[in-house]
């Protein structure tokens, strides 16, 4: 068995999940999303034990693309993550009702073709056609069965779309430009080239582009908060809990090894970016109105955090930012959730019209607190494991980066508490909020288990991405 | 055998908060509260265990669970140091926590949601533990942030009240800014000897050749910052008295006795970092006199009961903070002991009170409490001889030291720290005039309901009063059994073993007639003078001033809180849609260009072949000037 099976059963997934019709549809789609997420811990099984699961068949002659999927630890865990949130988010949608829910679901689960492809992909131009082919779902997704006003809503979408359809197209500059220095696609290649500092640069920025738009650093983050805020929370789920850690991934495993000698000359820069995006996301959050809208500026300044971990360019910083990207990912899938589960009751996600539902829903209340104190990197939840690393590294590069990252643990904690002070706490609402129901439950208790786990033990995933890690670096510092 | 000890010691609260999380609605008020306080109880037990193998054989031990996190040049377990510094706290954590945890359960009994009070206490035990005897900082650290999030989740415990929320949430984020400084100190210490392991790091310190000690003071400034936060100083000790807005038993646990001195425990554990860093010790010293001082002034004025106690606690702090400066750690350690016992024992008492009173805590309200409530008046008496330093009972012993201690190395010091003794003797006996003695002033309805509390309150105040009293035994002048028995974790000798000599006597005589004094003029004012503090709107001048705290909630509001939330407000309404509008006019300049060249395409033959010309005369005449 090798990585591409994880493809194939995600694919035809997609399809049985379209055919099965509106009324199976979303259980279709969650036993296909079980069967790649047990696909996926059998490949990792298999590749602890030394198998070789990557596959490398040429596709396309002239020019040469080649059918490459590269699993390495880092690979695997990102393709782990997908498969683990993949079926949460759509065993979370099962307390709503979709017209169409074929396409629905059947969207999902091809963009989790995408997405895994995208993280396997070891030939550029594969690579890229994962990338953009998982954008066309989420358009979908976000546009029709989107809340809010249809105009508005649509407005965001396109925006959304064109903006991160536009700065991928640098990307495939960068590679068509590559491809005629190495006559190859192939990541391996790409490594080996010799390319010269300026050429580097330019090959960095266009990276850049691509990746701060989807990622988002500030200032390309334009997009987010209205998409997040106006597509339906499945979606919110997808484009927050995965398809941003494309970008970050890219990062690592694209950006830097290709364009090291950028990447060090120019690394204080782009640190300074990641952090500027922490404060001012952090910042941002405190006043916003909209719980989606806050989430969607919290993760702003989390992701923030992580791209300046990677561009740190050391072991610490690298390994910290995928610990984060996993934690992060856990985490804003379920704050997004809860979200959902008082939308769902209230038909509201104005701050400001919540409040008082803790004496109605203790089981809800300590679910939903639980999140916001990972979320906030409380040590014993695997976000403190991440954050503390990622902070370590940049106080090597410098204290003060340290100390401005480090605000995030004030102002993180400043907004997230305000925020369910004024949702969760106060006198009881007049309306009535009933306690999550045990298939909410469910979720909410699978990721708070995964956070609290690594937590305190984190040594599987530092062991499974460490070796992948080290080869990135060893390629970054080749001269 | 030890790691079990060890693991029974942690794990036995955690496991009464899952139990009273799960299962305590449905296990009734009483049984949840016993289950709570059993599994403290238990924690006591193991800690006395631990105590008599460590006095016996004089080593600490070391316990290594698993690796924690992996950081390059850094391996973290998860792992405990039981030594005579953390043993010795864990006593008096899980040892006033039991009472504590009894009290609760006649004190908190009308409460609907006791089993989650029980649950979080049992929560605040095992993380106060966790703090206390994990072998290195990041351990510490679990617990640090730990016993934070249960002082969040305990001082609103009362959640309904959005102003306890406030409070709570106050005391969360002011505590998070000292961790960051808390952060920023093990990162310079992890960078600079590779361990953030206390043993470790001990040798490494002691076997490096060339330190860099501006590196290893800016650690301990930083170090000193998380301590600020959580042990209340100046300028981080704003949320302390709001926290009295939780109830009564954890103002005594969390925010008197136990939390609040992890700022003390971990300069102690960290003394030979902090040895070498003289400056910042200077630093220390200052911001203890000068915090003991402020509060002791706040504390003249204020009318709230429990407010009164917790200026007193930080003010009390602030003590053990000028010591801890003189690198006198066992004096500080000493008064942390006396403090635990006799702060706790008036926060009971006063919780008792206000428990008698049906929630009255303004004490213009009380008074004559003295017949209705013999057994609170006694041990609270007792305490507030203790705290006043009236010879023989245990705070006499240990602020003397703390006096003495700064008399030798700083006279200006000395006289704040004695001036601050004096209005603790002061604001002690005015609170306890006002409430125990003369005519009660309350309701008809109130007075009609006086009764002493039951005997699970009872019984802890005895206690409590019974140790605060003989509490002083264990570092008696001359011949201290503290001394000895911390010595082992000290690189230097404790310094000046104070001889007995006048010097030594008169300040002590000092020392006790201005403690005297300050009852004196409490006695004076508010017993035989009868004076009752006016109403809120007649305080006037320095009062008032004092009274508002100096106003510091309101500047820290106009300069930190206030600008923070505008910018939030300018970010969200300009800057965002700002930088939203500019996306969108890239794209707007793209149709724009679309639009203007549409236009070229006419359709006209004529027109394309005239520009096809004229582009292949410039591309000739290109090619001819080039060459």
């Amino acid at each position: 068995m090798n990585v591409s099976t994880i493809l194939i059963i995600l694919l035809i997934g997609a399809f049985a999940t379209y055919f099965s019709g509106d009324k199976l549809a979303s259980k279709v789609a969650l036993l296909f999303s079980l069967a790649a997420l047990g696909c996926s811990i059998v490949l990792l099984n298999n590749y602890s034990a030394g198998e070789n699961i990557s596959v490398i068949n040429s596709w396309i002659t002239q020019p040469k693309i080649s059918f490459a999927l590269n699993a390495d630890g880092l690979g695997l865990a990102m393709v782990l993550l997908t498969a683990a949130l993949t079926p949460i988010i759509i065993f979370s949608s099962f307390g709503n009702e979709y017209k169409n829910a074929k396409a629905f679901y059947g969207l999902i689960l091809f963009m989790a073709f995408a997405m895994t492809g995208t993280f396997l992909a070891a030939d550029g131009l594969l690579y890229y056609i994962f990338w953009e082919l998982a954008l066309i779902p989420i358009y979908f997704i976000a546009l029709i069965w989107g809340n809010g006003d249809a105009e508005e809503r649509r407005k965001a979408v396109v925006k959304f779309f064109i903006y991160t359809l536009a700065g991928s197209l640098f990307m495939l500059t960068a590679f068509i430009y590559l491809y005629t220095k190495a006559d190859s696609f192939l990541i391996e290649d790409l490594y080996k080239l010799d390319l010269s500092a300026c050429e580097q640069l330019w090959i960095f920025l266009a990276f850049f582009l691509a990746y701060a738009i989807k990622i988002p650093i500030i200032p390309f983050h334009t997009w987010q908060a209205n998409v997040y805020q106006k597509a339906p929370t499945v979606g919110t789920m997808l484009l927050s809990g995965i398809m941003l850690k494309m970008g970050l991934y890219s990062v690592l495993r694209w950006q830097l090894p290709i364009a090291p000698l950028a990447a060090k000359e120019y690394m204080n820069i782009f640190i300074a970016l990641g952090i500027a995006g922490v404060i001012y996301g952090s910042i941002v959050a405190l006043r916003q109105k909209d719980l989606k809208k806050l989430l969607a500026y919290s993760s702003l300044a989390h992701v923030g955090l992580i791209a300046a971990g990677s561009y740190t360019l050391t072991l610490d910083g690298l390994r910290g930012a995928v610990m984060q990207m996993i934690a992060h990912g856990f985490v804003v899938v379920g704050l997004f959730f809860a979200a959902e589960v008082i939308f769902r009751r209230f038909e509201t996600r104005e701050i400001d019209a919540l409040g008082g539902i803790r004496t109605q829903s203790p089981k809800f209340t300590s679910m939903f607190l639980i999140l916001v104190l990972a979320s906030v990197a409380l040590p014993s939840t695997f976000n403190f494991v991440g954050e503390f690393t990622v902070l370590y590294s940049l106080s090597h590069v410098n204290i003060w980066f340290a100390i401005l990252g480090g605000t995030t643990i004030i102002l993180g904690a400043y907004y997230m508490l305000r925020m369910f002070q004024h949702v969760m706490l106060g006198e009881t609402n007049s309306k009535t909020f009933a306690d999550v129901s045990l298939n909410e439950g469910i979720s909410f208790v699978v990721i708070i288990a995964v956070l609290l786990f690594f937590g305190f033990y984190p040594k599987p995933i530092t062991d499974l991405i460490t070796p992948s890690l080290e080869n990135i670096l060893q390629v970054i510092n080749k001269n | 055998m030890d790691t079990n000890l060890a693991l029974i010691l942690v794990l036995t609260p955690l496991l009464g908060f899952l139990v009273n999380v799960f299962f305590g609605k449905s296990l009734g008020k009483t049984v949840s509260g016993a289950i709570g306080t059993i599994a403290v109880a238990i924690s006591f037990v193991v800690s006395l265990l631990l105590f008599n193998q460590i006095t016996s054989t004089g080593k600490g031990i070391e316990v290594t669970l698993f690796d924690w996190i992996q950081i390059s040049n850094l391996k973290i377990n998860l792992g405990f140091l039981l030594d005579q510094l953390s043993v010795l706290w864990l006593l008096f954590v899980t040892g006033i926590g039991s009472l504590i945890h009894l009290y609760s359960i006649s004190y908190m009994h009308d409460d609907e949601n006791m089993h989650k009070f029980f649950s979080y206490l049992n929560l605040f035990v095992f993380f106060m533990i966790t703090l206390v005897i994990g072998s290195n900082l990041l351990v510490l650290f679990i617990g640090w942030e730990g016993v934070g999030l249960c002082s969040y989740l305990l001082i609103g415990f009362w959640h309904k009240n959005q102003d306890y929320n406030d409070a709570a949430k106050k005391a969360f984020i002011m505590n998070r800014i000292g961790d960051l400084g808390l952060l920023i100190g093990m990162f310079i210490i992890g960078s600079m000897f590779s361990t953030l392991d206390y043993a470790t790091l001990k040798t490494a310190i002691a076997g490096a050749s060339n330190l860099n000690l501006p590196l290893l003071s800016l650690a301990a400034l930083c170090l000193f910052i998380g301590a600020c936060g959580k042990s209340a100083q100046i300028p981080l000790y704003t949320w302390l008295p709001d926290a009295m807005a939780g109830p009564t038993p954890v103002s005594a646990l969390i925010h008197a006795a136990t939390m609040v001195t992890a700022g003390i425990f971990m300069v102690t554990r960290l003394n030979f970092v902090f040895d070498l860093a003289t400056d910042v010790q200077s630093v220390i010293a200052i911001i203890g006199a000068i915090t003991s001082l402020v509060a002791a002034t706040i504390g003249l004025v204020q009318n709230d009961i429990k407010k009164v106690l917790a200026y007193s606690t930080v003010s009390q702090l602030g003590l053990m903070f000028l010591a801890l400066g003189f690198g006198a750690y066992e004096v500080a350690v000493f008064h942390v002991i006396t403090h635990a016992f006799f702060k706790a024992c008036l926060f009971l008492g006063s919780g008792s009170v206000i428990h008698g009173l049906h929630g009255e805590q303004d004490m213009r309200n009380m008074g004559g409490l003295r017949k209705a409530m013999p057994i609170t008046f006694w041990t609270m008496l007792i305490s507030s001889l203790a705290i006043s330093g009236v010879p023989f009972f245990s705070g006499f012993f240990s602020k003397d030291e703390i006096l003495l201690t700064a008399f030798h190395h700083s006279i200006p010091l000395y006289v704040v720290g004695s001036v601050a003794s004096i209005m603790t003797a002061f604001y002690m006996f005015r609170l306890m005039f006002l409430t125990f003695f003369k005519e009660f002033r309350g309701t008809e309805e109130q007075k009609h309901h006086l009764h002493e509390s039951g005997s699970l309150i009872t019984i802890p105040l005895i206690i409590l009063a019974i140790l605060a009293t003989f509490g002083g035994l264990i570092s008696l002048p001359g011949n201290s059994w503290l001394n000895e028995y911390l010595a082992p974790l000290f690189t230097k000798v404790a310094g000046e073993e104070h001889h007995l000599g006048t010097t030594e006597y008169t300040l002590m005589g000092v020392a006790v007639l201005g403690g005297l004094l300050g009852i004196l003029i409490a006695y004076v004012k508010y017993f035989k003078q009868d004076n009752v503090p006016e109403a809120d709107e007649n305080i006037t001048g320095l009062s008032k001033v004092l009274y508002n705290k100096y106003y510091v909630d309101e500047v820290y509001d106009a300069v930190f809180v206030a600008p923070v939330n505008s910018l939030s407000k300018f970010f969200r309404d300009y800057i965002e849609t700002g930088l939203s509008a500019l996306v969108f006019g890239l794209g707007k300049i793209a149709n724009e260009i679309a639009f203007q060249g549409k236009k070229l395409q006419t359709g006209s033959i004529g027109l394309y072949l005239f520009v096809f010309v004229l582009g292949l005369c410039a591309i000739v005449s290109y090619i001819f000037l080039a060459q």
